[in-house]
């Protein structure tokens, strides 16, 4: 009866492995797929799943477009100051929140969790009219700050559930040993949270990487467009017949990033999304 | 999995530490105020970019304001808000919001439990599977949009001709000409690609399930249905709750899936893509700024309304959520 269960069970869950492996990667095999048709091939109709004949002039086409490039650029430039900035404003947050008894600890947390959940379209007005005011509208920190405020909350959770982790004793013992408070936490509490804070900063990444609706708000020019953005206003000479396999190119192209890191560290991730984050 | 300690522990464990061993005051306060001062660039930042334009838009929502006539600005009171609650398009974008929401929650809960239950049990491949998974969280939503825009696509995508054998599928059916069909090609993308993190979160929450529980029952008799609806899901009821708290404000603030597929036609307009189209396209400030203020109370609302009718414990959601 046992044996019989545990077999019926393996059998599930291998299908439940194909069924997973087919719903995560077959709509990346399309954009791929799609990525390899000729532009003619799509203009006429091509409703099969692979190129008739796979041809690379879309990424030719695409390396050559100066908008993609460049937006390409703007999405990484604006992405890793985000993530840098933001884990650094979050690794002194966290750290004070896991370790220091200050008053408003819990203000700073609900704070955090509130603007996770915050309506970003609800900012966009305001944020249009003030950056415009500040000259900070179509430029890079224009992008860089509100990505920096909304990964936060994310960055702030991760870490300071990974900072819980470390044992005390070290942080004790260098106090005793006669550290400060801001020693101990350099140099004890810095390396050990090490693992932690590169988590952080991996969702902080995805986070900004994949943001759009402020992308396409507070930018109007190819000058600070990030790749969504670029991406969602490139509809080429014709608008009722749109460039699919140039803009499957552009998506296989922006995925890569994600799927290498993802590749690297998805253990890394999977612990981070598990204890305390909140949505990228 | 990492176990975290849940923030009650913790407080416990700091109190502990500090009943053991008296803490001088002026040790105290110093802790305190480099407390504060740790925390207070994140908070400031926190608040620069959404406390503050808040508080503007709730005073530009009082303005007729359009950024194309700013002379003709002019106070007018409650005059926007009552224009938006007495326009159908307000009530059928807010209806089109939490249908989205309530369908793409309730089948991720049931897919991405399936998902959860099978990286729970499976010994071979597990970090191909943890790869897999994390693609679709990792992908643009605007790529993912574009991916299932294409999919559908009468002249360049394989769904018709695939499932033509379906009943209400024909070579011919335009998935974005009419309310149903565009509706169902928005969510499933929406679902593709939000599914992984729902099932990565119900993962964190299977795996506290005892096991010792589960061959208790086992030895008792409990069918896999009992074990299932008696155990397991109930013991991790607090996972389910922030999983499902966190997607549906994350659903009910749809719109690059909107953007990109549909731009709102056949009446698919989110509340977050109308309120964006007042703003950025039809420079309406003061309109525009109302229904921001709206968007948000009514996101306050929802949270309010699931943490209350599924009595979300948020402490434990800052343990595992």
């Amino acid at each position: 009866m046992a044996g019989k269960q545990t077999g019926k069970t393996a059998v599930g869950t291998w299908i439940g492995f194909v069924l997973i492996m087919l719903w995560c990667l077959f709509p990346v095999a399309w954009i791929i797929s799609l990525s390899f048709k000729s532009e003619g091939e799509t203009a006429a109709g091509s409703p099969q799943f692979l190129p008739k004949e796979p041809t690379i002039a879309n990424y030719k086409a695409i390396i050559d477009n100066p908008d993609f490039t460049r937006a390409l650029l703007n999405s990484f430039g604006i992405s890793l100051i985000a993530t840098v900035l933001s884990v650094i404003f979050a690794t002194l947050a966290a750290y004070a929140i896991a370790r220091l008894e200050f008053k408003g600890k819990r203000l700073v947390l609900s704070l955090a969790l509130a603007i996770a959940m915050f309506p970003v379209v609800a900012l966009v007005g305001p944020l249009f009219d003030m950056w415009t005011t500040f000259g900070l509208f179509n430029t890079w920190p224009g992008l860089i700050i509100p990505y920096m405020s909304f990964t936060l909350p994310l960055a702030i959770w991760t870490l300071s559930a990974f900072f819980r982790e470390i044992p005390w004793e070290m942080e004790q013992a260098a106090q005793v040993d006669g550290a400060t408070s801001w020693q101990a936490f350099r140099k004890v509490i810095v390396p050990l949270a090490a693992p932690g804070v590169f988590t952080a900063a991996i969702l902080t990444f995805f986070f900004a990487w994949n943001e759009f609706v402020l992308a396409i708000s507070l930018t109007s020019t190819t000058s600070s467009r990030t790749v969504p953005a670029q991406m969602s206003f490139f509809v080429g000479p014709d608008p009722f017949n749109p460039p699919y396999a140039q803009l499957a190119t552009a998506s296989v192209i922006v995925t890569l990033p994600v799927i290498v890191i993802v590749l690297l560290f998805q253990r890394k991730i999977v612990a981070g999304l598990t204890s305390g984050a909140v949505k990228g | 999995m990492s176990t975290t300690v849940a923030p009650e522990t913790d407080k416990a464990g700091q109190e502990h530490r500090k009943g053991g061993k008296p803490v001088a005051s002026d040790r105290s306060s110093a802790e305190n105020r480099l407390g504060l001062k740790l925390v207070a660039p994140a908070v400031v930042l926190m608040l620069l970019v959404t406390a503050w334009p808040m508080i503007q838009a709730l005073y530009l929502s009082l303005f007729r304001y359009r950024l194309t006539a700013p002379d003709d600005r002019a106070f007018v009171g409650i005059d926007n808000y009552l224009t938006i609650l007495s326009d159908d398009q307000f009530w059928k974008s807010t209806g089109t919001t939490l249908l989205i929401m309530v369908v793409t929650v309730a089948v991720e809960l049931v897919i991405g439990f399936a998902f959860a239950m099978v990286m729970h049990r499976i010994v071979f491949a597990r970090g191909l599977m943890r790869t897999s998974i994390l693609i679709p969280y990792g992908i643009i939503t605007v790529v993912s949009a574009f991916a299932w825009q294409f999919a559908f696509s009468l002249n360049n995508g394989f769904v018709n001709s695939w499932f033509n054998w379906l009943p209400w599928i024909a070579d011919d059916t335009n998935w974005f000409g009419d309310y149903p069909h565009a509706m169902f090609a928005i969510m499933v993308s929406e679902i593709w690609k939000t599914t992984p993190f729902m099932a990565l979160l119900l993962l964190a929450g299977l795996a506290q399930v005892s096991e010792d529980m589960l061959e208790a029952a086992k030895v008792d008799g409990a069918t896999w249905w009992q074990r299932l609806t008696k155990v397991i899901l109930p013991n991790m009821r607090a996972a389910i709750m922030v999983a499902v708290l966190f997607r549906a404000l994350d659903a009910y603030r749809i719109f690059d899936n909107i953007f990109v597929m549909t731009k709102g036609a056949e009446g698919t307009q989110s509340i977050s893509f109308l309120t964006y189209r007042q703003v950025i396209e039809q420079m309406q400030l003061g309109l525009g700024s109302a229904m921001s203020v709206l968007l948000f109370l009514s996101v306050l609302l929802l949270a309010w309304l699931i943490v209350k009718l599924f009595r979300v414990d948020l402490a434990q959601a800052r343990g595992e959520g």
